[in-house]
């Protein structure tokens, strides 16, 4: 035949145990393949995957003079990689090397029955055959890799991820959304299970941060653009207008203890205040202040001016624009961390009009020897200590008819945490918490809720249906569904563990980077369990609270398992280009542009003198959008051509 | 305007007044309501029999009805009819497998349904075709020194979606009543059950429930409580001897339904015959609004002496 390459291929079929055996009569599939054109060897093993079937296909290229081979096993997802690796070791160009998923796509999905599975299974293997008929020997081309990261957001997961790459070499720009780095951990008072105080174990983290030679932190700064791709990206970031040249700002403070407006902190919740000129708390890093344009008497009236007066270095400059600073780097770590679900969503909950029901962060700026109280636990009405204090789990989580459908994971550990804090502040005091069940998993952390209930934390079973303000009560009506009874409990103060959600500003930063978000609004993973700090775009990784709700321990460790992967991704000089990519046969290219406008990898550009579309290696993914939208068949996916395609149609119909 | 109008079974019997105060009210502001010439039971509840769609042949009939007559929108006084009406069309048109099963009863009388009914409740006409604003205008002084607590019940709220408000958090009452020139009292019960039909086997339980929303009606400073359910009317008129007798600190309240405010505040007056169906004396309370009308008559008079 004229154009058909004449083919010697292997097809390996593998029985993953019962997974495929199990459905799929192996043997008759054998038999069956072994019938058509091209197969030049058909045999079937266990465990195609283990030492000895990786093996055997290895031999078989090599006795058999194979020029390409199909394992017919699981999904190209899982094992795709290690096949062609052992079709290399034995001298077969990689991409000679396919898959034909009889798992997934056969065996798994026709358990009931069988003959069918079989048949299909078959079909599957024959299609392939037809494409591996005409598959080309590929080669790529490799890039070089800026060796410099971005750490978006500068929460403690920022925060480590930052320190462990920059102490492994590299130079890492942390953009900070905020004045300070620190995150919602710099608001918390003490962590569970251990007790120890947040600040203690943040802020030296964030003074190591600030002081490190390598992290340049980048704070009331934003990310507004992101173009190129793994080992290559550039970045714009903003540098929101402050109001105060930090490169002249001493931190001494007197703007902001002589600044005249006060208005409700967002660091203590709305619960304590800070000035027009400010920096969130104390311990700020950097510990430069910014001016709130919304309050400041200058830009709101045109006066007043005192900061400008008293600062002694002449920082404070009203003038100063917002400035846009461009950086490249070779990789990005996602670590925006969350937001609160608002308590004026609860309708039944009092809509966040009740003054003494506040969310669960309120409450630990009430703990916090830091906050707005100093630590005394005092309710924002009228001061008074709480006697009765209600703590409601699962507000807005678990939820899926009319708020969040997720648990909140940390909710239960925490509020167990505020529960005991208080009953450690006021001794007679009593605290309840509904819940809906307790979830307690991770290290000493049963232990703990143990602890709290033998301090005398009620534990109630059950959610809540209604709050509302009685009197200087706050009254919470629920169920207690162990004593199938409802109960009611007039408070003094109600403490909503409400649902954790990503970011406001998560959907924009969405677009910026190309990445993808969940049906709740949360950074998607490029896979669940085996790539849990990966995006779908290579070169960003996730950490912290944006991917899910975790807690401390468990962000620390993503945060350092996302840095290890950037470490590792610098650890090369050069990236290897996937190959699997699209071509221009410029003969038949008339440059009329469809591929530009349907690539959604900004991969196609047409090269206007030439009038030719040609085709950006590194960002190509293979899609093969263009290569549909091509009115002339110009453009080619290298070992994915509509002839290709055509062929395995063909043999399945 | 004319509208298709469902009475139901209690406005043609305990609940005449309020059948007869939203006839002449609505006259009076422009909308005729013209009963359906033939009607049957709503269903009086939804039911949840998931194999049994015979429950839901009487409200679909009645929408059906509707349609009869050239309509596509219907009318509803009562809450529980406007509930069980509604969702019926709801499962009628979003279900079909049971949309061919009740379509398959009515068969052999050659009736067809095509799901196009819109089922309103009286203060949804207030606010979508008269408008809230408008009817502000139009009453004047309206009820103007009286302080009435408006209670949803479960009917008019749930389930979310299907409601005349926001099922947690909803004004929609409130803001009519306002319009009606009254105060309207926000306490916490205005949504809680009302005991429903444990009225019959067990009055007791409803006189606690009466017992709790009226006292927290009270408690917000209220004259009256205004519902939109015969039910509720009588469990939360009618049980207030149980609640009485129940807790000796326990003070009557009238209840009233929202079209006998609305005929109030129209200036239409208020039947010596809707007395008798009242448990609750009502004279108290009219006497204060009557009072209170009178004062402020007195320094508009006085106004506009002085002006001249």
């Amino acid at each position: 035949m004229k154009g058909v390459p004449s083919r010697k291929i292997g097809v390996f079929v593998c029985h993953c145990g019962k997974n495929i055996a199990g459905i799929v009569d192996v043997k008759r599939v054998v038999a069956a393949v072994a019938r058509l054109p091209y197969a030049a060897f058909v045999t079937d093993y266990k465990y195609m995957c283990s030492q000895p079937g990786q093996d055997m296909i290895r031999d078989k290229i090599k006795e058999e003079k194979l020029d390409a081979v199909i394992v017919a096993a699981c999904t190209p997802n899982l094992h795709e990689a290690t096949f062609r690796k052992a079709g290399a070791e034995a001298g077969l160009n990689p991409y000679c090397v396919e898959m034909a998923n009889i798992r997934e796509q056969c065996a798994w999905v026709h358990q009931g029955d069988k003959e069918a599975a079989t048949r299909k299974a078959v079909e599957i293997i024959s299609s392939m055959i037809q494409k591996a008929a005409l598959d080309n020997p590929l080669s790529g081309d490799s890039i070089a890799i800026t060796k410099r990261a971005l750490v978006i957001g500068g929460g403690v997961a920022g925060i480590q991820a930052a320190l462990d790459i920059a102490d492994a070499g590299y130079e890492v720009v942390l953009v900070e959304r905020e004045p300070s780095i620190g995150g919602h951990m710099a608001q918390l008072s003490e962590t569970f299970p251990t007790l120890d105080c947040a600040q203690c174990i943040l802020t030296p983290k964030m003074v190591a941060a600030g002081a490190h030679p390598r992290i340049r932190i980048m704070a009331w700064s934003e990310v507004r653009e992101a173009t190129g791709f793994v080992g290559n990206f550039k970045v714009k970031i903003e540098r929101k207008a402050s109001g105060v040249d930090w490169t002249k700002c001493t931190g001494c403070g007197i703007c902001m203890e002589k600044c005249p407006t006060t208005v409700a902190s967002e660091f203590d919740r709305g619960l304590g205040k800070r000035k027009a000129i400010y920096s969130p708390f104390p311990q700020a890093v950097p510990n430069k202040p910014v001016i709130d344009r919304q309050h400041c008497l200058h830009y709101t009236k045109n006066k007043c001016g005192i900061c400008k007066k008293l600062c002694e270095v002449g920082a404070v400059d009203f003038d100063l624009n917002p400035e846009i600073v461009e950086e490249d780097v070779g990789a990005i770590i996602v670590a925006t961390g969350y937001d609160l679900y608002p308590t004026e969503r609860l309708g039944e909950y009092g809509a966040g009009k009740i003054p003494d029901a506040i969310d669960s962060l309120a409450f630990e700026r009430l703990l916090s020897a830091s906050g707005p109280t100093a630590g005394e636990i005092r309710r924002p009405s009228d001061g008074k200590i709480p006697e009765t204090v209600v703590f409601v789990q699962c507000s807005g989580s678990r939820d899926p008819e009319k708020h969040k459908p997720y648990c909140s994971r940390i909710c239960c550990m925490y509020t167990t945490k505020q529960a005991m804090l208080y009953k450690h502040s006021v001794h007679n005091g009593q605290a309840y918490i509904f819940y809906i069940d307790i979830r307690s998993g991770g290290k000493n952390y049963e232990e703990f809720v143990e602890r709290a209930q033998s301090e005398g934390v009620v534990y109630i079973r059950g959610k809540v249906s209604r709050i509302f303000q009685n009197g200087d009560k706050v009254t919470v009506m629920g169920v207690d569904t162990l004593a199938a009874r409802p109960v009611r409990i007039d408070a003094d103060l109600v403490v909503l563990a409400m649902a954790m959600v990503s970011r406001s500003t998560t959907e924009e930063l969405r677009k910026i980077l190309k990445i993808i978000t969940d049906a709740n609004g949360f950074f998607t993973e490029a896979h669940p369990k085996m790539d849990p700090l990966g995006t779908t775009t290579r070169g960003i990784y996730l950490a912290g609270c944006g991917q899910a709700p975790r807690d401390v321990p468990d962000t620390v460790a993503q945060a350092s398992g996302a840095a290890g992967k950037v470490i590792g991704l610098f650890s090369h000089d050069r990236l290897p280009l996937d190959p699997m990519i699209v071509c221009v046969d410029e003969e038949l290219c008339a440059g009329c542009g469809l591929c530009v406008s349907v690539c959604p990898y900004d991969a196609r550009e047409l090269d206007v003198k030439r009038k030719k579309a040609i085709v950006k290696e590194a960002l190509c993914k293979g899609c093969g959008a263009c290569m549909v939208a091509c009115p002339n068949s110009a453009t080619i996916h290298r070992n994915f051509s509509k002839k290709q395609i055509l062929k395995m149609i063909d043999a399945v119909i | 305007m004319k509208i298709a109008y469902y009475p139901g079974c209690t406005l043609k019997a305990d609940a005449r007044h309020f059948e007869e105060s939203a006839i002449e009210s609505f006259r009076a502001l422009g909308i005729e309501l013209e009963e359906l010439p033939r009607w049957n039971c709503c269903g009086t509840v939804f039911s949840f029999a998931t194999d049994n769609v015979m429950y839901h042949l009487a409200p679909v009939r009645n929408l059906l009805r509707v349609r009869e007559q050239g309509k596509d929108t219907v009318l509803t006084l009562c809450s529980m009819c406007f509930n069980t009406l509604k969702r019926a069309n709801k499962l009628f048109n979003e279900d079909a497998e049971k949309r061919d099963k009740i379509t398959g009863i009515m068969d052999n009388e050659n009736l067809v349904y095509d799901g196009k009914t819109q089922v309103k409740h009286a203060l949804e006409l207030l606010r979508d075709e008269i408008g809230l604003q408008s009817l502000r205008e139009k009453v004047g002084q309206g009820l103007k020194g009286v302080r009435l607590a408006p209670y949803y019940g479960c009917m008019l709220l749930r389930p979310d979606g299907l409601g005349i408000d926001d099922a947690e958090n909803p004004t929609l009452f409130q803001d009519v009543l306002r319009a009606l020139g009254a105060e309207a009292a926000s306490y916490p019960f205005q949504g809680e059950c009302c005991g429903a039909y444990q009225t019959v086997m067990q009055p007791e339980v409803v006189g606690e429930r009466t017992y709790v929303l009226v006292d927290g009606a009270r408690r917000s400073g209220a004259d009256a409580i205004v519902v939109s359910c015969p039910l509720c009317a009588f469990n939360l008129d009618q049980r207030q001897g149980i609640a009485g007798r129940l807790h000796s600190d326990f003070d009557a309240m009238p209840v009233f339904y929202i079209t006998e405010c609305l005929h109030l505040a129209l200036g239409l007056g208020f039947k010596e015959e809707w007395k008798r169906l009242h448990h609750v004396p009502v004279d108290a309370f009219l006497e204060k609004l009557h009072r209170s009308q009178n004062v402020a008559g007195a320094v508009k008079r006085q106004r506009s002496n002085i002006r001249e």
